[in-house]
């Protein structure tokens, strides 16, 4: 199974180096919406709840850009009938694309983070950098297996552009809303404190009941 | 005559019902509405002869009766339909997914009716149409929202064989959604503001009484409406399959059946089955 | 709002908050009903055509067996 994943991993992140399909249009995405958020608002700098949810609303849009294009390859190319046919455990294309996805969000962040923090955050962000990638990483697994979850399902179907995110976006509220919370008091201009631990227990349950969830249905989905 | 033989399209109710159908969900029906109105009647004259009036909201309170019990029983049935849907998945009888589909289906109805009630309720205690600080509405609204995706993704889907599975898995992923969204938005109005419409813990002893009248008055009236529609679908299935029979089964009129988002049930396989092992 | 205790309530009160407790209530009243009425429609429907399929039934009666496969191929009978 570990080398199994080892392998799809392997061809997926080659894959995406070498056409630059998800990533780049991720990034780039966050970016221009920060821009947009800055007309849209009429302000240069936010801090403590605004600045959370910028963040966060940006991050899960840019997310779900990822999480449309994470099969399409497959169902349009016939990866799904040279998976089955391989006498492996079929799971393991989940937990592959799933860490795929989580892949792409971290370097998402990697840029979409200090583009915040040079464009629209007022508070500096030094001393919560930790804290900050915490709660960003708690975040990022719930999305990634949601994420891949919702993609499996969408993509073989007729108005896969459309469903995709129609589900996602409710699916993925929990995770606005501990994440959003958590990390507002990060970008308090007046007293900035560390996240709330209910937060992070609730972005915790939701990564460990949705990714159980993911993993015992995904095999219904790759049948046929 | 044994049980049939299991037929290639792989209707897998066959094996289990060697009658052709008989009356698979009409049987306790009567008996279920009787004791619905039965319920719901009490249910209504405790709210209006016996509860007493709230302190704090008066009279408008009265709504707490109809608004509660509609938004736990459809979250019930939400959860439900998952549990359903997780049946399906274990057995591969399609008649499990369409239990699940029908409990979706009307956990949405009854959800709306909880939205709207709640609307009403806000409006008449605070002045607005929609408030964000009353977790179960908001988090009803979010609940809402996912379950409006699943008729287009069956829909979206044309294979039923398929459609039926990516269904079931929708259903047992958002069912386990609900709780958890629940948690996480209660979590997150209630570190804001206090409860506005109130919450159901500390009622006295009438209020209580009453309230679990006509939440059993409504969960009954949720089964009594499920069990009918699906003795409602079952039926236009037989008919269905009647109709291919007297035509002849000709090929041209199983793929004349429009693309639907509904499972429906396939008795025509059970009764040529039957009509097949039959002397004659 | 006094904090008395009123055991019995013979009528609706008519002030505002009787008009939105009734809104709420008719809601339920509206759901079930309009529920009723469209399985009412597709009762109709069912015995509608069940009277054709009986009908169908009794003209194949005559000549042979009713499950006289390829006999007559009926054009109504497949409607969608």
């Amino acid at each position: 199974m570990r080398r199994t994943v080892a392998a799809l991993l392997r061809k997926e992140l080659l894959v995406e180096l070498r056409t630059l399909e998800s990533v780049p249009g991720m990034s780039l995405f966050a970016v221009t919406t920060f821009v947009v958020f800055h007309f849209a608002l009429n302000r240069s700098s936010v801090e403590g709840d605004l600045a959370s949810g910028i963040l966060w609303v940006t991050l899960l849009f840019a997310a779900i850009l990822g999480v449309n294009r994470l099969f399409v390859a497959d169902a349009d190319q016939g990866g799904f009938d040279g998976f089955l046919l391989a006498p492996v455990d079929r799971s393991a294309m989940l937990v592959a694309k799933a860490l795929t996805l989580l892949a792409y969000l971290v370097v998402l962040e990697l840029v979409a983070v200090p583009a915040f923090a040079l464009l629209l955050l007022g508070p500096p962000l030094g001393g919560a950098m930790p804290d900050l990638v915490g709660v960003l990483l708690l975040g990022d697994l719930g999305v990634a297996a949601v994420g891949t979850l919702v993609a499996a399902l969408a993509v073989r179907t007729r108005a896969r552009d459309l469903l995709g995110p129609l589900l996602a976006l409710p699916l993925l509220v929990p995770i606005v809303i501990g994440g959003a919370r958590a990390t507002s008091p990060l970008f308090a201009l007046a007293h900035p404190a560390g996240p709330a631990a209910r937060w992070l227990l609730t972005l915790g349950l939701y990564d460990l009941v949705f990714g159980l969830i993911a993993y015992a249905v995904f095999d219904f989905l790759l049948e046929d | 005559m044994s049980s049939p033989s299991r037929p290639a399209s792989g209707a897998a109710e066959t094996s289990q019902r060697p009658r052709g159908g008989g009356a698979l969900y009409g049987s306790g029906l009567r008996t279920l509405s009787i004791a619905t109105v039965a319920v719901m009647t009490l249910g209504l004259a405790l709210v209006f002869f016996y509860a007493p009036l709230e302190a704090e909201q008066g009279f408008l309170q009265k709504i707490f009766y109809v608004h509660v019990p509609l938004a736990i029983v459809a979250l019930g049935g939400f959860v439900i339909g998952g549990l359903l849907a997780i049946q399906h998945l274990r057995t591969r009888d399609p008649r499990w997914d369409m239990r699940s589909y029908v409990a979706i289906h009307m956990s949405l109805i009854f959800g709306v009716g909880a939205l709207i009630t709640g609307s009403i309720w806000a409006k008449g205690s605070w002045g607005h149409w929609w408030v964000w600080n009353e977790p179960t509405l908001v988090s009803f609204l979010i609940v809402f929202l996912l379950y409006a995706t699943y008729q287009p993704l069956r829909f979206a889907i044309e294979d039923p064989e398929r459609q039926a599975r990516y269904a079931s898995v929708f259903a047992i992923t958002a069912g386990a959604f609900v709780p958890m969204n629940f948690i996480a938005v209660r979590l997150s109005t209630a570190y804001l503001h206090p409860r506005v419409l109130g919450g159901t813990s500390s009622l006295p002893g009438s209020m209580a009484l009453t309230f679990m009248v006509c939440l059993a008055g409504i969960a009954l009236l949720f089964a009594t409406l499920c069990k009918y529609e699906l003795t409602a679908k079952h039926t236009r299935a037989q008919v269905r399959a009647l109709r291919r029979r007297l035509a002849g089964e000709s090929a041209t009129t199983q793929a004349r059946r429009p693309r639907s988002a509904a499972p429906t049930l396939n008795p025509a396989a059970t009764m040529s089955a039957r009509a097949a092992g039959r002397p004659g | 709002m006094g904090a008395a205790l009123i055991a019995e309530l013979p009528a609706l009160p008519l002030h505002t908050a009787g008009k939105y407790v009734a809104a709420a209530y008719v809601v339920l009243f509206a759901l079930v009903l309009i529920y009723v009425s469209i399985m009412a429609v597709r009762m109709s429907r069912i015995e509608r055509e069940l009277a054709e399929l009986l009908q169908d039934a009794e003209s194949h009666a005559d000549p042979a067996g009713p499950a006289s496969a390829e006999d007559v191929r009926r054009p109504e009978s497949t409607p969608a």
